[in-house]
């Protein structure tokens, strides 16, 4: 945590599907090179808060700030104005996302997958991003994979790839949407790894996980949520294993 | 980790080193020669009764390569990959249309897909060889200035008419396929910062494309045939030709024969060319490509000769 500035800022948030309400007014605040941790029972509304970050879905209520900016609106006096498609995409450059179910472009392998945001949103010439993808393959551990479809690959190493994939763009946060819940439990440990490595090069991160062990190691907050509402926060240490609130006992009894 | 698997020999030829392979009497399938008997012998009689028929068979390799009959096979050619075209590059834009957020631009795909899809296609093309009736010049201002009867050429006509019916059935084959891509690949895409159009472009159409080109193959050897409506708006193709011949040869029906060969021969040619199209929409798919026509005929040669044994 080298400075204090907030990179991401929740005030009462409210996202709504339908008659269905998700989020029922989320305030939180990221500090800039913080690892963030989300945990709570499925439902509770973790990963719908993280896609409303990157305005993959759209707030009903309330404002959410990244880097000190309006999530997919613009304010003018007390108005708020709809941001075009176009102004949506130019912020999302600096958000990576990493899924759940990956999400690589199965038609592409490794090495396009990661070259094509930075040739195509970027404008990097196909050489740079060749040889930044080369590294950055590298650095997951996957340089002898470049040509590999993803077909090909175990979902371990899928998840690798699409965390090289996010970082070719340069962002200054990195979303992680349960990023080992889809994996076998001897692959888990090497998204981890890349992930720990991450966390110690000063990445802003926001991980919502079921990885309890990730999120009191490397974390340097905690959030549980449930029913779409914060229920308690803190130094993951102290929740994991102090937890105050009956409702976070509960649930980690039961994951524990 | 195993040994690697050689990948260019099948499990059929070769039998695993290692562990004794099984040596077994094979399931005997006694109805299969039986089908094969009765399929040859019904063969042999369709054809016996074709050929003692008042046929003058000789009339059809005389006209095989008729220089009209090959100007025929050109045309029909032409007019189909042209019509194709305006079908493929019509219905990509229809599909995109009607799965668009904009109601006006979805709403105007559906109205036409809803009318060229629920007209016969050859009232179509008479709509448009009458369309003189309608307008009596076409004025593009500065640019263009003619009778209507003279820029709607017979081409002209028979393009608009099959290119822009076979759009309303293109746009359902694609939106199809824009459909069949998951979701998150659309979402992966938005949040590395990619546009709209870009998403669609390198992300979306390449893996509906999988989805996409086995009817379209369809639909081009369909639209092959379908060129024989338009000597009704007086374009020459390849059975106006052969009807043509027919008709001062005095072989009318023979005529007929050798036009359906030449169809025949067209399509076969298509079919070939649609694997290869599919093989190369089929990377990173599967493990292993689809085989190649040529390796399938080798395949089935080996499985018949191991039948033999």
């Amino acid at each position: 945590m080298s400075d204090n500035r907030a990179m991401v800022k929740a005030e009462g948030v409210h996202k709504s599907f339908g008659p269905v309400e998700v989020l029922k007014g989320i305030d939180l605040e990221v500090k800039s090179g913080e690892v963030f941790c989300l945990i709570g029972p499925s439902g509770s509304g973790k990963s719908t808060f993280l896609r409303c970050i990157n305005h993959l879905e759209k707030v009903n209520a309330g404002r959410l700030y990244v880097d000190g900016e309006l999530v997919g609106y613009r304010q003018k006096g007390d108005k708020l104005y709809e941001l075009k498609d176009s102004e949506v995409a130019v912020k999302r450059r600096d958000i990576g996302m990493v899924f759940q179910r990956f999400n690589l472009f199965p038609h592409m392998t490794a090495l396009e997958n990661i070259i094509e945001a930075p040739i195509q949103v970027k404008g990097a010439t196909r050489a740079q991003a060749r040889e930044r993808a080369q590294q950055l393959l590298d650095r997951v551990g996957l340089a002898d994979k470049a040509g590999t479809y993803p077909s090909q690959l175990s979902g371990g190493q899928q998840q690798r790839v699409a965390i090289a994939r996010a970082l070719a763009m340069d962002p200054k946060l990195m979303l992680f949407d349960e990023p080992t819940s889809a994996l076998d439990p001897e692959l888990v440990g090497d998204v981890l790894d890349v992930m720990r490595d991450l966390a110690e090069s000063g990445m802003t991160m926001i991980v919502v996980t079921h990885e309890m062990g990730f999120a009191r190691e490397v974390g340097d907050s905690l959030v549980f949520m449930d029913g779409g509402v914060v229920v308690e926060s803190g130094n993951p240490r102290d929740v994991l294993t102090n937890p105050q609130h009956e409702r976070t006992q509960s649930f980690l009894s039961k994951v524990l | 980790m195993t040994a690697d698997i050689d990948k260019t020999t099948g499990p059929q030829d070769t039998p695993p080193a290692g562990p004794e392979a099984i040596k077994a009497v094979p399931v005997r399938h006694y109805g299969r020669y039986v089908s094969a008997v009765i399929a040859i012998a019904l063969l042999v009689a369709i054809i016996y009764a074709f050929g003692q028929g008042k046929i003058n068979w000789n009339a059809v390799p005389d006209y095989f390569f008729d220089h009209r009959i090959i100007k025929g096979v050109g045309q029909t050619m032409l007019l189909t990959v042209l019509s194709m075209v305006i079908g493929i590059v019509g219905g990509i834009l229809l599909a995109v249309m009607r799965l668009s957020k904009n109601p006006v631009t979805s709403s105007i795909a559906w109205f036409y897909i809803w009318f060229f899809r629920g007209t016969p296609v050859l009232v179509q093309l008479f709509v448009w060889f009458n369309l003189g009736l309608v307008f009596e010049y076409i004025n593009l201002g500065p640019i263009y200035k003619n009778y209507w009867s003279d820029f709607m050429t017979p081409l002209l006509t028979a393009l608009l008419g099959l290119g822009l019916n076979e759009a309303a059935y293109m746009a359902e084959i694609c939106r199809a396929g824009l459909l069949s891509v998951d979701e998150g690949q659309t979402e992966a895409s938005h949040a590395l910062g990619m546009s709209h159009g870009k998403t669609l472009r390198r992300i979306v159409i390449p893996q509906a494309m999988r989805v996409i080109v086995p009817p379209t193959g369809n639909e081009v050897i369909n639209m092959l045939k379908t060129t024989s409506l338009v000597s009704a708006v007086q374009f020459y193709e390849l059975l106006r030709y052969a009807q043509d011949i027919g008709q001062t040869s005095g072989a009318p029906v023979e005529m007929l024969f050798l036009a359906a060969a030449w169809y025949l021969i067209l399509t076969s040619v298509l079919s070939v060319g649609q694997y290869y199209i599919e093989r190369y929409y089929a990377r990173g798919s599967s493990r292993s490509l689809p085989d190649t026509p040529f390796q399938k005929i080798r395949a089935n040669m080996l499985s018949l000769a191991s039948w033999r044994r």
